[in-house]
């Protein structure tokens, strides 16, 4: 997030502790500071508004979720709606294959794009690609679903796979955008430097360029997998849902926490439903960490955005 | 032409086969880069060619603006009705809704932030906001579905029906019965899925306006609110603008969260409580159970809402590109 110094003039004081001002004593002037003071209030309130949503989810996912949650949620499948106990080990086990999977399908490809923009990117294309890259990050997650779908599953069936396949495409954009702003923090001295050296171009950029912005690297990555690891309509359409834990990588149709979230949630048997807060608490808690470590090794980076 | 020595090349230029390192790398990079296209590419031709049929069987416009939707369930051929008006209405209904309650927060929170905030606080506020993007959307499906509509949104919704109900002409929009799930709860949580990515970027622009004229308007005696109004807000308009179509682009492709609170009913009324569908809910509310003439029916659905969200998003990204790009919102 790069942003120009804000500037650091402080607003004049109100004059109205000196009475003799004509400012003071001036009606039109006292009306435009009282205007003011007014809206200052207002944006003060319109702030903590916006902050009592993510306060009320937190505590509410907090309490309901750890009625449920548990050792055995994490270590049992789901029994039907309307038995207590139980957990959602499938769909950990669903969500962390299907996210692996597709982290290694799409973030090394995201890098690859994100090293020809910066380093070899110049003209049209990379102009093009640039565009339509943010125009994908737009693209609703439900159509990735209907392409994969359109695209693969009438032939080879729901699954593992093409649940990764989904996330991978979903990552992707995302991947590209953060490491091509990653990549353009790395000063130009080092490439001249490494240059210099004697280096080729791919060694300059594979030992010099990517591990000086790895940590950036490893945010943007990072922040995809959280993101990833939170959707579920593409999802809907090509892993399906099961009911049990799947290890196949392709055929069988695969869950995630999400889906469990979303069949508990909707369906009207309370033991169902309180294992979907307890699924809420433990996807909000993996998306978090992630976002929050990511932050972290960002912040400890030698090259970064601030 | 002139003398090049024969043979031998010179010492400097390498001979072995770590010449070719440095092309392959390059095209190795290109290629990474021009699949970022081609994924985009076969996405549009994979699904456009799977809807096409519906389109035809249907009419392309009589497909967009008909409003009777009845499944088929035949495995070879299409014996249903498909006119996607009441989902496309909802989706529009539904995003406005949420554009129209979250740009006034997120302008207040961006202005506050930018302007008004301790300068301690700044970061931990924006990180606050941004975080609520960091939300699942099922999870936000979840908590207003047991907790947030049922709890806060429900009394609200009867207090306005009952009060703007009987009113002519504005009385329609508010109309009972209100239902448990309707266009108004989809489009309240909505909101809040996206105040994030409009605060983040007008933020960013707002940050933007050049501190001489901030400053000059001060030594002219402004006030915190005419400077805020007159030159941040009019210099970063069309930032602004930018940043509440990338919202409504989020808004109009939001699935879960909308399918868990918008009712799920194939038909479309006027009034705020009633309980619609819209493009995006429909299909993962009915995909699982659809026959292979519904699913072609329902890409052909998620066709038209791509075609409806690129262009939001196209026409969003040139405002916003205008003020140079703007990092760090790919994540949200």
């Amino acid at each position: 997030m790069s942003s120009l110094p804000v500037t650091t003039l402080a607003p004049p004081r109100p004059a109205s502790e000196v009475s003799s001002s004509l400012r003071a004593a001036d009606p039109h002037s006292r009306r435009r500071r009282r205007r003011s003071r007014v809206m200052r209030t207002v944006l003060l309130a319109g702030m903590i508004a916006a902050m009592i949503p993510l306060a009320l989810i937190l505590i509410e996912v907090g309490r309901r979720g750890a009625n449920a949650f548990g050792w055995s949620f994490l270590t049992q499948t789901e029994p039907p709606f309307r038995r207590e106990g139980g957990g959602y080990l499938q769909g950990l086990v669903g969500t962390f294959y299907m996210v692996t999977f597709a982290t290694a399908m799409s973030v090394p490809l995201g890098i690859m794009a994100a090293v020809y923009l910066v380093e070899y990117g110049r003209g049209w294309l990379a102009r093009v690609i640039r565009f339509f890259t943010d125009v994908m990050t737009g693209v609703p997650s439900v159509f990735v679903g209907l392409f994969v779908y359109a695209l693969l599953i009438r032939d080879i069936g729901f699954g593992t796979f093409v649940g990764a396949l989904a996330l991978s495409v979903i990552m992707l954009p995302i991947v590209v955008r953060s490491s091509e702003e990653m990549l353009k923090l790395v000063p130009e001295d080092q490439r001249a430097a490494s240059a210099a050296l004697g280096a080729r171009r791919w060694q300059t950029i594979v030992k010099v360029v990517l591990p000086t912005a790895r940590p950036g690297l490893v945010t943007g990555a990072m922040l995809a997998v959280a993101r990833a690891a939170g959707e579920t309509a593409p999802l809907l359409l090509t892993a399906l849902g099961a009911l049990s834990v799947v290890t196949a990588v392709q055929g069988t149709p695969q869950s995630a926490l999400t889906l469990l979230i979303y069949d508990g949630a909707t369906q009207p048997f309370a033991p169902g439903q309180q294992r979907a807060w307890a699924g809420a608490l433990l996807l909000l808690g993996i998306v978090f960490v992630f976002t929050a470590v990511a932050r972290f090794v960002s912040s400890r980076s030698t090259v970064r955005p601030d | 032409m002139t003398s090049a020595p024969p043979g031998r090349a010179s010492a400097l230029q390498a001979t072995g086969a770590g010449r070719y390192a440095d092309p392959l790398f390059k095209w190795a990079a290109i290629t990474a880069g021009v699949s970022v296209l081609a994924v985009l590419g076969l996405m549009i031709g994979s699904t456009t060619a799977d809807a096409w049929p519906v389109f035809q069987y249907q009419g392309f416009v009589d497909f967009f603006v008909n409003d009777e939707w009845r499944a088929g369930f035949s495995r070879t051929d299409f014996t249903g009705e498909y006119g996607a008006f009441s989902f496309i209405f909802g989706t529009l209904v539904v995003a406005l809704i949420a554009i129209v309650l979250a740009l006034p927060l997120a302008l207040a929170v961006s202005l506050y932030i930018t302007r008004l905030a301790p300068r301690r606080m700044k970061g931990p506020l924006a990180y606050t906001v941004e975080l609520l993007a960091a939300v699942p959307s099922v999870v936000y499906g979840l908590w207003g579905l047991l907790y947030f509509v049922p709890t806060f949104l429900r009394p609200v919704m009867e207090l306005l029906s009952a009060a703007l109900a009987p009113v002519p002409l504005l009385g329609t929009f508010f109309a009972g019965p209100v239902y448990s799930t309707n266009y108004l709860a989809a489009g309240t949580v909505l909101a809040i899925m996206i105040l994030p990515i409009i605060t983040a970027i007008s933020r960013e622009v707002i940050a933007q306006v050049p501190p001489e004229q901030v400053q000059a308007a001060y030594g002219l005696g402004a006030t915190d609110w005419e400077v805020m109004r007159k030159i941040i807000l009019r210099r970063s308009f069309p930032g602004v603008v930018g940043a509440t179509m990338l919202g409504l682009g989020r808004a109009l492709g939001e699935t879960i969260a909308v399918a868990m609170l918008i009712g799920g009913s194939q038909r479309w009324g006027l009034s705020l409580f009633f309980g619609g569908d819209a493009m995006a809910a429909h299909i993962a509310n009915t995909f699982q159970d659809a026959a292979p003439e519904t699913v072609q029916a329902l890409i052909a659905i998620g066709v038209g809402l791509f075609i409806i969200t690129v262009i939001v998003n196209v026409l969003a990204r040139l405002l916003v590109w205008r003020i140079g790009r703007v990092a760090g919102d790919a994540a949200l």
